[in-house]
């Protein structure tokens, strides 16, 4: 009846049109609308993002080197005669990784991606709720505006890392960032979590319930699987995370001591007892680690749907990657310990976390097989996508391998807290979602705005980028394995290290590169956006339902009634048909089987 | 100025691959080509970097290797570090063996399999033998990744025996402070409501806590005297009194701690913590024995930080509130080290791992390990300088029992002379 009364809804609109500025483009609760709105706001924080690690990267390149864009960009204050100042460096690093994980892999992705695909690929007029999806963005946006703000104020943005643990955080005593900077923070970060938790509450319910005649749970495009389960680890997960901010602001304004106890600090003893910063790295990790799920998951989603358009065959093994992806979000949970094994924590109890997170390994190299067994005899199409998507199973490889390093407890007393975890998140965390999220962009450009981007240009944007990701990244490893602590405004207080610290200059060579390379993306992207090429319904030829509706957006998603899934959508190159795809609205033939990987 | 040049040349380069790119559209917009049909060419030439790629990505995994390998962590220093090295070993070899063979598929496929329109691909929805195949594989090498792993982590964890050296590694923004136990061998107790001046890690002796109190004492009359003399802003007088406040309770708490002090040592006698404070070894020197297990205490004042020593493969966060330890058994020592890694100005380093605030880059303290004659002589020569040179301990308890009642009594002013 819900879809008796969307159709309903649907034809209404078509009969209005038009709608004021301010309902179609900015409170819009359009959810194809709202993927824009969350897709260009992220575009906007990566830039701020990159452009932060360009000033960081300058400094551990040249340390002490006076530089006239950071002192541009940064003033006298922090950067006096164009130096960065210590404390600034560590605010840009903390910063650069909350805006990185939080807004643009977290908001970012699933923002625009689970908004934009859900309805179009379950074949739902819009999302569950469009107010709550609408309220969900401009939270969004408000902790974005907060986040950026604190990079203003007085003592500068947080400066004690985007994990920000107390006390360091808790205390103003302690560092110019944890004052204003910090309370700012956790304010953000307060309001990213409701904005996270209205989508993710509006994702699952539509997934579950807004599904078209015929669209069986088997039948839902990995994309749909992945957001879903993403959806659910924010949901449960966020929330202790919340907790965790909440009871900081408490013990930096009120004088409680859930995290502090014997502190004596700035020639003074502080009153508070009987607290430990270990429950904070609990709580944090708690969700810290799903999280890393929550940014990795949509990513491999995507690619799945995108590996499988562009090799025109099915996805190897579609139970398989489901039961994977569902693997991968239960384990997620039991894994948090790992980030602690050299707090002090009892050792059996890192055995433990030992055990479960290696476990994952197994989900993980069950999706890399599958992915190369969906390439193998296929007929591959390189555009963009499909090159980001195949750089994505690189990444996943190289990152998910020192994984297992990391993830070994005796191992990692050698490599925690250096270069080498840098290096290990920033390739299979950062990269592959990142690039999940180029490959989104490209592949779903023409369903957004109807209009192509540029593909030679993608080109460009892919190999220089690819080649610049690892030239940035695998070096660290090297730097990690030297001893290198991570979080080092510079390294010559050590001649230890003079060994591996040339290979900085490198690395940043190749970030400002790889950052240059971006420059290509967004002519690209804002160039295509107004004067692309025209976009026909279906350019990949894919057999999702978002390629059945309308290239121009319409409310309601579909002129008519929604049309009914008759198979799965991984029918391509399906032996006695004539295309090479077959839409998951073509009812199967007489004596066809269905097919369920 | 040649970065200068750098960034022009590069941002004209991206010009001018747009520009490029705005050409070849409007070309193939002329010969009716469209955006999404994406042609032989362009297919054959990333098919063509497909198999480039990994060339360079391996190429370039080799020249790290070779260019930077040798200033890698030098040989572990430490008998856990040994065992852990081996660890290592064991797992590259696994791991570059499934980097090399993965991605070498992953780009072969994609090179290999370029489209062609004569060609249908492979209809392969699953298969679920294959499936068991690469479940189960990786499955078995990770069983015994975890079981050698957790073999060594159980190794490394073990409790220190009981006459291992006890050494405390003390954390604050922004250095280190090294405790030994003294000539009893036992630590002293400790409490950062004490730490001063003088006692920069808060060791609880009677002493100690007398000086503690002397000093706030003086402070609360100082304030007093100021409230009753001054006048005042109302926001400063509120400032001084929420001042008084704090220092009563840090009284009330000191003197709580002192009946607990007493009630320890008239219960346990000799075997109470606050007996061995007084001849502690508060230094800003690291030194170790060569061969003998070594238990460190590790401890902070103000935030969270890492003692690690890399060449010792010795990592543990030091949290505020908590005695985290390591237990290590150094086996080789500075010198020896010099002559390993050819290297004359070689030394171990203690360094801060854990980010503590805007020196954090530079919170180090070297480390010597020596023959165990040569630091049983350093160690001589230390003691002669113990935290707190004129009383024994039992004497300060004695002393302190008697003049429990007067708080800012004779104990004060002698510490105050000694400052």
């Amino acid at each position: 009846m819900g879809q008796v009364q969307h159709a309903a809804h649907a034809e209404h609109h078509q009969h209005h049109h038009e709608e004021s500025f301010v309902s179609k483009y900015v409170f819009s609760q359009d959810h194809k609308m709202i993927s824009k709105q969350f897709l260009i706001t992220a575009i906007i924080m990566a830039c701020v993002a990159v452009m932060m690690s360009i000033l960081f990267r300058l400094q551990l390149a040249w340390p002490g080197e006076s530089f006239g864009l950071t002192h541009f960009l940064l003033g006298e204050k922090w950067a006096p005669g164009g130096v960065l100042d210590p404390n600034m460096y560590l605010g840009l690093v903390t910063i650069h990784g909350t805006i990185m994980v939080f807004f643009v892999l977290t908001g970012g992705l699933s923002g625009t991606f689970s908004n934009l695909l859900i309805p179009l690929q379950v074949g739902a007029r819009d999302m569950a709720s469009g107010f709550i999806n609408m309220l969900s963005y401009w939270f969004f946006f408000l902790s974005s505006v907060l986040m950026l703000s604190s990079l203003f104020v007085e003592g500068g943005p947080a400066s004690g890392g985007w994990t920000v643990y107390p006390p360091l955080s808790a205390l103003p005593q302690a560092m110019p960032g944890s004052g204003a900077g910090m309370t700012l923070w956790l304010l953000s970060m307060a309001i990213f979590i409701a904005s996270s938790l209205m989508g993710g509450l509006n994702y699952v319910v539509t997934i579950l319930n807004l599904r078209t005649k015929g669209m069986k749970m088997t039948r839902l495009p990995l994309t749909i699987w992945a957001f879903l389960i993403t959806a659910v680890l924010g949901i449960l997960s966020f929330p202790v995370l919340l907790s965790a901010a909440l009871l900081l602001l408490l013990d930096r304004s009120l004088g409680t001591s859930f995290y502090l106890s014997d502190i004596h600090i700035a020639g003074e003893a502080l009153d508070h007892t009987g607290g430990s910063p270990i429950l904070f790295e609990h709580l944090f990790w708690f969700l810290g680690h799903p999280e890393v799920y929550i940014v990795l998951l949509p990513a491999l989603g995507i690619s799945s749907e995108i590996i499988a358009t562009n090799s025109r065959k099915p996805i190897f093994g579609y139970r398989a990657m489901i039961g994977s992806i569902l693997a991968i979000g239960f384990l997620s949970f039991i894994v948090w310990g790992h980030h602690m094994f050299v707090t002090g924590m009892n050792p059996f109890l890192g055995s433990v976390f030992v055990f479960t997170t290696l476990l994952i390994a197994i989900p993980s190299a069950v999706k890399v097989f599958n992915y190369i067994t969906t390439l193998w005899r296929g007929n591959i199409v390189f555009t963009p996508a499909m090159l980001f998507s195949i750089g994505l199973v690189a990444t996943f490889i190289a990152g998910g391998l020192t994984g297992i390093i990391l993830a070994d407890s005796a191992l990692d007393i050698v490599v925690h807290d250096t270069y080498f975890v840098v290096a290990h998140f920033h390739i299979v965390m950062g990269m592959s979602a990142i690039f999940g999220m180029f490959a989104g962009i490209y592949h779903w450009f023409p369903k957004m705005y109807g209009r192509m981007m540029n593909t030679r240009l993608g080109y460009a944007h892919f190999w220089i980028t690819f080649v610049c990701a690892f030239g940035v990244f695998f070096p660290m490893h090297f730097i990690g394995l030297a001893g290198a602590p991570r979080r080092y405004y510079a390294y010559t207080e050590f001649p230890m290290f003079n060994g591996v610290v040339d290979l900085n200059v490198l690395v940043t060579i190749f970030a400002i590169v790889g950052g240059l390379a971006q420059v290509i993306f967004l002519y690209n992207f804002f160039y295509s956006l107004r004067r692309g090429p025209r976009a026909v319904q279906n350019p990949w030829r894919g057999n999702t339902l978002e390629w059945t509706t309308p290239v121009e957006h319409i409310h309601g998603n579909w002129p008519g009634p929604i049309p009914t899934v008759y198979r799965w959508p991984y029918d391509y190159s399906k032996p006695g048909k004539e295309e090479d795809f077959v839409p998951q609205i073509v009812p199967l033939e007489a004596g066809e089987e269905e097919d369920h990987g | 100025m040649t970065k200068l040049l750098i960034i022009v040349v590069l941002v004209l380069g991206v010009l001018a691959v747009a520009q490029l790119a705005r050409v070849y559209e409007l070309t193939s917009k002329l010969r009716g080509k469209r955006e999404e049909d994406i042609s032989a060419g362009d297919n054959r030439m990333n098919a063509m970097l497909m198999w480039l790629f990994p060339v360079a990505y391996f190429g370039f995994f080799l020249w790290l290797i070779y260019k930077y390998g040798p200033h890698l962590l030098p040989i572990a220093a430490s008998e856990h570090g040994r065992s852990l090295d081996k660890l290592y070993d064991f797992n590259w070899v696994i791991l570059f063996a499934v980097f090399f063979i993965t991605n070498i598929l992953l780009f072969y496929f994609a090179g290999k399999y370029v489209y062609s329109r004569d060609r249908k691909a492979f209809y392969y929805p699953h298969n679920n033998k294959l499936e068991l195949l690469w479940t189960s594989v990786p499955a078995a090498f990770l069983a015994v990744i975890i079981i050698y792993g957790l073999r060594t982590w159980n190794q490394i964890t073990e409790q220190a025996s009981p006459d291992a050296v006890q050494v405390e590694l003390y954390a604050k923004q922004f250095d280190w402070t090294i405790r030994y136990p003294g000539k009893d061998g036992v630590m002293g107790a400790t409490d950062y409501r004490l730490i001063n001046g003088t006692n920069p890690l808060g060791i609880v002796t009677a002493q100690s806590i007398e000086t503690r109190l002397g000093e706030l004492e003086e402070e609360r009359s100082d304030i007093g005297k100021r409230l009753d003399t001054e006048i005042l802003p109302d926001d400063k007088i509120d400032e001084l009194h929420d001042r008084l406040d704090y220092l009563d309770r840090m009284r009330g708490r000191i003197t709580d701690l002192r009946t607990v002090m007493n009630e320890d040592i008239a219960t346990k006698g000799e075997a109470s913590p606050y007996m061995h404070g007084a001849d502690d070894l508060v230094l800003k020197e690291f030194h170790l024995p060569v061969h003998k297990e070594v238990k460190l205490l590790i401890r902070s004042q103000d935030v969270i930080h890492s003692a690690f020593i890399p060449h010792l493969r010795v990592q543990m966060n030091a949290v505020p509130g908590m005695t985290t330890t390591f237990k290590v058994t150094p086996t080789i020592t500075t010198d020896s080290m010099r002559l390993v890694t050819k290297n004359e100005n070689f030394d171990f380093i203690l360094l801060c791992n854990k980010v503590c605030g805007a020196s954090h880059y530079n919170m180090q303290m070297p480390l010597v390990v020596e023959p165990a004659e040569a630091f049983a002589t350093w160690m001589a020569e230390q003691e002669k300088n113990p935290f707190q040179p004129d009383k024994s301990p039992t004497q300060a308890a004695s002393v302190a029992v008697a003049d429990s009642s007067a708080t800012g009594s004779m104990t004060t002013e002698v510490v105050g002379a000694t400052e």
